[in-house]
């Protein structure tokens, strides 16, 4: 829990993006070990296999995506963001306070999990959006919507015994597709503009 | 019967990737759609059974919006055929721009055109709110390559903006499905299956379901166009091919819709429905007025329908939000609605192929230069804003009356005046455009009236005028039965 907390505040001070595709890497595999850790480790086939899904997916397969992306990229490697590096650690830290007050008021009936697990999703999503709005280019604000989706499957990890496995498996195929065309869109970005920075996408107005 | 509405589309997408020949693969779209209407009628007479535990079933909700969507398909479907054939020849050049540009293979379009109409069955279907999602989010991955059909850099911003926007907004509806797992962990049956979560309303947290609705109502609400929620709406809708800005226009937005409506009734149930109904309003009127402030002085045509669907969407939310015979007016609002803007937007691409320009200030003396189109256009006009005899009067002096019965003078006054103002809008350019002098370095290509493009959007057209003259005892049934289930009548 604690770790992942860490790992949000690492992304909002890094600047190379490479580095930021690892660290969301790793933060997708502590997503796979997590709903192993809540269920305090009961050894049953579903929990496992579903756990090396998540992980290959997340902790493999976007990771590779989007460095696949950033070799095809002409330019620079930098995150080039709005808002500066120091003043997002700030704003994270913010962000974590108002998700811990947050959590407390909102506890969740009938489940022994960590009491610290719903702060944290919140506090993750909180990055996530934060990352979409305050950086440039197209890849952060992927990276942004992988962040944001695993702060929501932070819940679906406290409830992994109430959902059925084949809806989280759907929903995981559809971040796989999204996050694949997404990779197509920032392809093509790329060669007709030579640029992904969104802020220059402002063409179209009222 | 479930499961054929869902496998005809799938396999015709399947069918369309695999088959090389052009001419055959546009039939088997249109076989495709017609068989998919054809079971979908079937429907009507025959209440199909659920599937899997109740995961899939088609109340009368569904299977009204289901019937609005099948029968649009079927009609955009021609529509395509004949635009496809049109298009495919050469290479496009841009409104304005020189640039030449390619456009997206034609099986790729196809396919995506079938999966779309798949993933939105799959939606009206689906009562588990895990596969509701699913679907949703399936629908914004398939309708994103149909926006970039013309490759150029406009399509391209209107895309990414699309797809970030609504994968985003939806994420957050996903946050919802997780707290509405949370709201229903009290109770012994934790699947959130809409007909049990109904059943036992009364046993939910409410706490966590007025969370969970709120994020539903954010998160959906993004892909249905509420204001301020709908930045993506106008670029998508502008930059889309027309057929694809119909079929987002009258079906897509309306899928997002039901997907709000699931979780109302669940609230409905729990007794939370007053809360929900104030935000409807509060959003619909927002949308309206938003919408009205952009159409006054809009100068692109494609822009102004676009927005002019950010409108009928605070409608429809408001009607819901008022209740009582509002929900029945909504319901007759969604599927007026649908037609008159799926005929607009296909006169509107009929538009764009004679004169090559969006902006409507270009574009004068449609009556004389393509007269059929021009008739379309001056009608579409007139029903879309509320005239009389169209339906569109009909629902939205149902809903007018509703909210005079529950004594909201202000909400009646507000809801009138922006109707006004909008028609005021939209009158100063559509009839700029239907009239004057015919001018030939204007009107470029005076061929574009032809069977299939001026067929399909005239039927929808005279189908909406007649909905405003008589209502089929038949629809009025479904259309009440729909209301019910949403806590109206």
């Amino acid at each position: 829990m604690i770790l992942l907390v860490l790992v949000n505040l690492m992304l909002l001070g890094l600047s190379r993006l490479r580095t930021c595709i690892r660290v969301v890497a790793i933060q997708g595999v502590m997503l796979g070990v997590l709903p192993l850790i809540l269920n305090g480790w009961r050894p049953e086939p579903h929990l496992i296999s579903f756990s090396l899904v998540i992980i290959g997916l997340k902790g493999i397969v976007f990771p590779a995506i989007l460095i696949k992306l950033l070799r095809d990229l002409k330019e620079h490697r930098e995150v080039e963001p709005f808002i500066g590096f120091g003043t997002s650690m700030a704003a994270g830290v913010v962000m974590l306070v108002v998700s811990l007050a947050f959590g407390a008021h909102l506890p969740l009936p009938g489940t022994a999990a960590s009491s610290l697990v719903a702060p944290v999703a919140f506090f993750t999503i909180m990055t996530g959006l934060f990352l979409i709005i305050s950086r440039k280019k197209a890849l952060t604000q992927v990276l942004g919507y992988l962040v944001l989706e695993n702060g929501i499957s932070c819940f679906g990890a406290i409830l992994v015994e109430k959902q059925p496995t084949q809806i989280e498996l759907g929903i995981l195929l559809d971040v796989f597709v999204a996050v694949f065309v997404m990779g197509i869109a920032i392809f093509h970005i790329n060669r007709e503009f030579d640029h992904i920075d969104t802020d220059k996408l402002t063409r179209l107005r009222t | 019967m479930i499961l054929a509405l869902l496998l005809i589309p799938t396999l015709a997408a399947v069918l369309s990737l695999l088959v090389r020949h052009d001419v055959l693969r546009r039939m088997i779209l249109i076989i495709a759609v017609a068989g998919h209407t054809g079971v979908t009628l079937a429907a009507w007479i025959h209440e199909p059974a659920p599937l899997h535990n109740g995961w899939f079933a088609l109340d009368k909700l569904g299977l009204l919006f289901l019937t609005i969507t099948s029968i649009l398909f079927l009609t955009c479907a021609f529509y395509a055929v004949g635009y496809l054939s049109g298009e495919s020849r050469r290479k496009t050049s841009d409104a304005g721009d020189d640039t030449l540009f390619p456009n997206t293979p034609e099986a790729i379009f196809c396919a995506c055109l079938n999966a779309f109409l798949a993933t939105m069955t799959l939606v009206m279907v689906s009562h588990h709110f895990g596969v509701l999602w699913v679907a949703m989010e399936a629908t914004t991955l398939a309708t994103a390559t149909l926006i970039y059909f013309h490759r150029n850099r406009h399509s391209l911003e209107a895309t990414w903006k699309y797809l970030l926007i609504c994968s985003v907004g939806i994420a957050l509806a996903l946050l919802g499905n997780y707290f509405l797992v949370i709201a229903a962990s009290t109770s012994e049956k934790t699947a959130i299956i809409l007909s049990d979560l109904v059943r036992q309303g009364h046993t939910l947290n409410a706490p966590w379901l007025k969370a969970a609705f709120l994020l539903f109502l954010v998160g959906y609400g993004v892909k249905m166009g509420l204001a301020p929620l709908h930045t993506w709406l106008p670029d998508a809708h502008s930059e889309a091919p027309s057929v694809i800005s119909a079929l987002l226009s009258g079906t897509l937005l309306n899928c997002a819709f039901l997907g709000i409506l699931r979780s109302y009734q669940v609230c409905c149930a729990a007794e939370l429905a007053s809360f929900c109904q104030e935000l409807f309003v509060i959003f619909g009127l927002l949308s309206m007025g938003w919408a009205a402030v952009y159409i006054l002085g809009q100068p692109d045509y494609k822009r102004m329908l676009a927005y002019s669907s950010v409108e009928h969407i605070g409608i429809l939310a408001l009607g819901v939000g008022i209740g009582a015979g509002a929900t029945f007016g909504a319901m007759l609002h969604a599927v007026n609605h649908s037609l008159v803007k799926v005929t607009l937007f296909l006169a509107a691409g009929n538009i764009l192929a004679a004169y090559k320009t969006k902006t409507a200030a270009n574009v004068k003396g449609l009556l004389s230069c393509i007269p059929a189109t021009g008739v379309l256009w001056v009608a579409g006009f007139l029903a879309i804003t509320g005239v009389p005899p169209f339906g569109i009067f009909l629902s939205e002096f149902t809903i007018v009356k509703a909210i005079l019965d529950q004594g909201h003078m202000g909400v009646a006054i507000a809801f009138l005046g922006i109707l006004a103002l909008i028609f005021i809008g939209m009158a100063m350019t559509f009839l700029n455009m239907a009239q004057g002098r015919r001018s030939e370095e204007l009107c470029i290509n005076h061929k574009t009236d032809s069977i299939l493009t001026i067929i399909p959007p005239a039927s929808l057209g005279i189908l909406s005028l007649m909905l405003g003259l008589y209502l089929p005892p038949m629809l009025s049934r479904l259309l009440h039965d729909a209301a019910t289930a949403i806590g109206g009548f």
